[in-house]
Formats: C-alpha cells, structure tokens, sequence
C-alpha cells in the first residue's frame, strides 16, 4: 500500500544557487499527483528531494523536513534504505543495457541480496504484468537486452523495475516525454491502476496528461510552490492569477 | 509576464521575406572529390595494416621451417648440437604473463574506478597525473624497479619478479582506459541504480563496471598484448633459465628472453629457432587475445 508524504520548509540548492524555496505540501496517499510548470521551475529539483537523488549531484543540498508516511527522510535515515521504498521512473527511459529483460526488472533485488530464484521468477512476472509490458517480451525475457526493446517499451520495462522492489511510492519524471501518444496511453492507463497499491507523484510538461491521471495538481515557478490543490480546481478555477495565466497557456 | 499576442508572432520571419536562394547542383569537381577522398582513406588503412601483415608474413616465412613438435615439447640442447626446443620458454612465459595479470589487471581495474568514480578532485588529478609519468618509464627502468623490490629480497631471479615488472607496466594502461570506458558509461544508468536503492560500491562494480566491460577488456588486452613481448625487464628479473623451472621463486625462461639470446648468439640453428620463437609469440598473444574477444562476444546478449 502506498503512504503519503508530508513536505515542510523544504529548500534545495545547487552550490550557491538555489533552487527551491520553502516548498510545504501534503501529498494523500493511493493517489496521484502531478507537478507542472515550466522549463527550469524546479519540478524534478523536488521530486529528486523525494528520495534522496538530489545529493548525488556535485555541491547539491537540502534543508527542512521530507517525511515518507512516518519515515523522515532527512533524519537519520539512509539515502540506500529509502529508495528502496521509494521508487523512482526517469525522463529518458535508462534500462540497464548489458542485462537481459529479466535481469533489469530483478536487478534492484539481486543487487540487494535477494537470492531466491523461485520467488524472482514471481516478481518478474508480477512487475512486468503489472507494468503492461509481460505480453510482449515474455518470449525473449533471458535472450534479449533490455536495449532492445523499443522507446515505449524501455519505459514500461523501467517501471517494472522500479515496481519490482515493492515500494510504497512512485515518481515519475516526465516519463512519457520522450515516448509517442499510444505508447504515453498506455503508461497513464498503468498509472491509473497502479495508483491502487502506490502513491504516485509525477512531474510533466503535459496540461492534458495531469488533468487525465492526477487528482491533485501543485504548480511550480520560479522554485516557488504557487498553488497546489485538486487537479479541478487547478484546471478551472484557479486561486493564483499566475497558475491561472499558465494552465490557460498565456505563458510558459 | 509575458501577454498572449506576443507569444504568437515573436522573433517568426515570414518566409516571403527571406531573399530566394538558389542551391546548385553538385559539381563535378565535388562528385570527383567525392571519390578522391574515399581512396584516401582506403589507402591510409592499407598503409596502416601492411607492417602488421608484413611482419607476420616475414616471421612465418622464417620461422615456420623450425616449428616441429620437438620445438614445442622439448627444452634447448647445448649450443652446436641439433634439435632442441623452447618449451621451457612458452611454458615460462605463460606463467610470467598470468602472474601479472593476477597483479596488474585488479590493480589498474581499481585505479581506474577510482579515477572514474571518486577521483574526479585533485587526489584523481594527482594519480592521472603519475600514471601518465609511469607510461613513458622506459622498461628496463621498471625491470630494475623489480629488481630492487622482489629480487634484492629474495637473494634470486624468479618468475615472480618478473611477474611483479609486468605488472607495473600494464596499471597505467588499464587504469586509464578502464577510467575513459567508466566515464562513457552515462550517468542515466547509475541514477536507475541508486534509484532503486543499491548502494554506491555496488552500482560501480555491477552496473557501471558491467556495462563498460567491453571497453574495460579492450583496455586490458592492449596493456597484455604490449607486456607480453617485453624483453628489457625480464633481463634481470626472471633471467632465463635453459631447463624446466616449475618453481615460481627460481629463474625462469621467457620466449622474449630465449629469443633475445638466440637472435645474438652465433649459432644458424639457434638464429632459425629464433625466428620460431618469435612466431610462436606472436601466436600466442593473437590467439589470447582472440580467445578473449570470443569469450566476452559470446557472454553477450542480443541488442545490447
């Protein structure tokens, strides 16, 4: 089951530059989430905080409070441990490309100590299902490299990677970018199931994608959180002008 | 903020306005040129390969008379007397190369890592820095290096000093094209794995080390191939040795060595076995080599 997050006071900085200022939401959980704004504005910055990705950045750093259900993330905990709850999908769809299919989707519990066979071959299955993905490539799951596959496919296959380590979170960069319309279909049909077991947080440049899958929408500018509320309320009745000026597409 | 007329037209030229350009044809002179140039190139890649293939051609041509099974399986016979072989030697120098492979191949494998992965400040800067200083040491320096280090201490010539001289021959090579292969590996690739919670040491040596291995063996092949005819630090490292040594503390015979003291011996039946030396060298590290290569292709996947 997925948990929701609580984000307080958050500032993140890259060297002497600061990227976001004093970002507070409440994220519910079994929901998704999206983020918009424009280019620069911060949106990754944050979803990187969420997991501790940020700091694997030269001279990057955070301060103020991240708590993942009741795991503070920037108390104590390790950035290791954490990912493992919190899962994450890219913008460019990065499969591991020396490992078959079934090594990139078992790669996060192998690499973790998990040894038993019987219960990868599970996982496997149950991800790459999970992920939409189990029909096309169940053929060759030990013969071809995760490379081989196709842009969408790539993607889906990252997801599955990223659901196989059970997290209780989901982020996702912009992961339908760089992918066509059937294949962006697909993946947001996946987020709307598997909002049922994760809490999904996704960052896009797309108005139309985070009105079709978020319930709840937060608006980013400038590293300032302008306004976060119901995906609707965002869409047709915004309380900013600015937020207002962007979903209209005056800017941006 | 920007008002909505001007995100419509700004900074759009109508294409009317853009003064009517006319591209010609390609020219004879291009479509020549064209052709010119290919030739070139061919050529530079013919003149490239003609040493190699001579090289190989003059050693089969003067060696190949010599190689009989008696060369292979026998050790030299006193000076004058016919027959004999250089088992002793491809045994020696197998047994040389393998102890600095053992050596030298981990070691510039984590220089390397290091260099890629952590050494990316100035403690990184400094390494680079004496590795490419340690690239250019003529050889035989390194042979009295060894000398100093493992043979000085053991009171005797031995495998293993000559091992150890190899051995620091090949880090530097292996440490910096180990690195340069690290460092093609994109960034992408670690992010997925600390994203899904596997450590630093672990993402380096199963994900970015494994997704450069092609590279990385590349790498160590190239250092292999160019310690594996060195003659100047064996001089006073592993000596040579005319009969059996199976002891890697004792003197031992080297191809390089044998030849060395053959090709400058007066005998014509030792000059001949020379040149079969020399061509059961080369095979030797080409089909190494290959083998390798063979390996490593059929350990891959389809598409990767």
């Amino acid at each position: 089951m997925g948990v929701g997050i609580t984000v307080e006071h958050l500032n993140a900085f890259y060297g002497k530059t600061q990227a976001l200022f004093d970002i507070n939401i409440a994220v519910l959980a079994n929901h998704a989430t999206a983020l918009i704004g424009p280019s620069g504005c911060g949106k990754s910055t944050f979803i990187r905080c969420l997991n501790r990705m940020h700091e694997t950045i030269p001279e990057a750093r955070v301060d103020g409070k991240v708590l993942i259900g009741d795991l503070s993330v920037y108390n104590g905990t390790s950035a290791t441990q954490l990912r493992r709850r919190v899962g994450m999908v890219f913008q460019k769809a990065n499969p591991f490309p020396t490992m078959s299919i079934y090594d990139n989707v078992a790669a996060g519990l192998k690499l973790n100590g998990f040894r038993n066979r019987k219960q990868l071959d599970e996982v496997v299955h149950k991800s790459l299902h999970n992920s939409a993905l189990w029909d096309e490539v169940k053929d060759h799951l030990h013969k071809k490299s995760g490379a081989s596959l196709s842009g969408g496919q790539q993607q889906r296959l990252c997801i599955a990677r990223a659901l196989a380590v059970q997290p209780e979170v989901l982020l996702m960069d912009e992961p339908c970018s760089a992918l066509d319309p059937i294949s962006t279909g697909k993946i947001e049909e996946l987020i709307f199931q598997l909002k049922e077991q994760y809490t999904i947080v996704i960052v896009t440049h797309n108005m139309q994608q985070a009105a079709r899958v978020a319930e709840f929408t937060g608006f980013f500018l400038l590293g300032k959180m302008i306004e976060f509320d119901k995906t609707e309320k965002i869409f047709t009745n915004p309380s900013d002008k600015r937020t207002e000026d962007y979903v209209t597409g005056r800017f941006g | 903020m920007p008002d909505t007329d001007s995100n419509t037209a700004a900074g759009f030229v109508p294409q009317s306005s853009i003064p009517q350009i006319s591209i010609p044809p390609i020219s004879l002179r291009r479509r020549v040129m064209d052709h010119v140039m290919t030739g070139v190139a061919v050529l530079t890649v013919a003149l490239v390969l003609l040493p190699l293939f001579a090289i190989f051609a003059y050693l089969v041509y003067k060696g190949i008379g010599s190689i009989n099974l008696a060369f292979l399986t026998q050790i030299p016979k006193p000076p004058g007397e016919p027959g004999g072989g250089m088992a002793n030697a491809i045994v020696g120098s197998m047994v040389i190369l393998a102890i600095a492979s053992l050596l030298g191949v981990p070691l510039g494998i984590g220089a390397g890592i290091f260099l890629s992965e952590y050494g990316r400040n100035r403690y990184g800067d400094i390494v680079r820095f004496v590795s490419d200083v340690l690239n250019g040491v003529p050889s035989i320096v390194i042979g009295i290096v060894a000398y100093g280090l493992v043979v000085m201490r053991q009171k005797h010539f031995s495998a293993l000093a000559g091992g150890v001289a190899l051995a620091i021959m090949m880090v530097p090579t292996i440490a910096r094209t180990t690195e340069q292969m690290l460092l093609l590996v994109p960034q992408a690739i670690r992010e997925a794995a600390y994203g899904l919670g596997v450590s630093r040491w672990r993402t380096t040596l199963s994900i970015t080390l494994r997704t450069a291995t092609s590279g990385v063996i590349t790498g160590v092949m190239l250092a292999f191939a160019r310690v594996a005819g060195e003659t100047a630090p064996l001089l006073f490292t592993a000596f040579g040795n005319q009969y059996w040594n199976w002891r890697t503390d004792q003197p031992t015979a080297a191809l390089s060595l044998q030849i060395f003291t053959y090709a400058i011996s007066p005998f014509d039946e030792w000059h001949r076995q020379a040149w079969a030396g020399a061509l059961v060298l080369i095979v030797l590290i080409v089909g190494a080599v290959a083998a390798v290569r063979i390996a490593v292709k059929h350990g891959t996947l389809a598409g990767a």
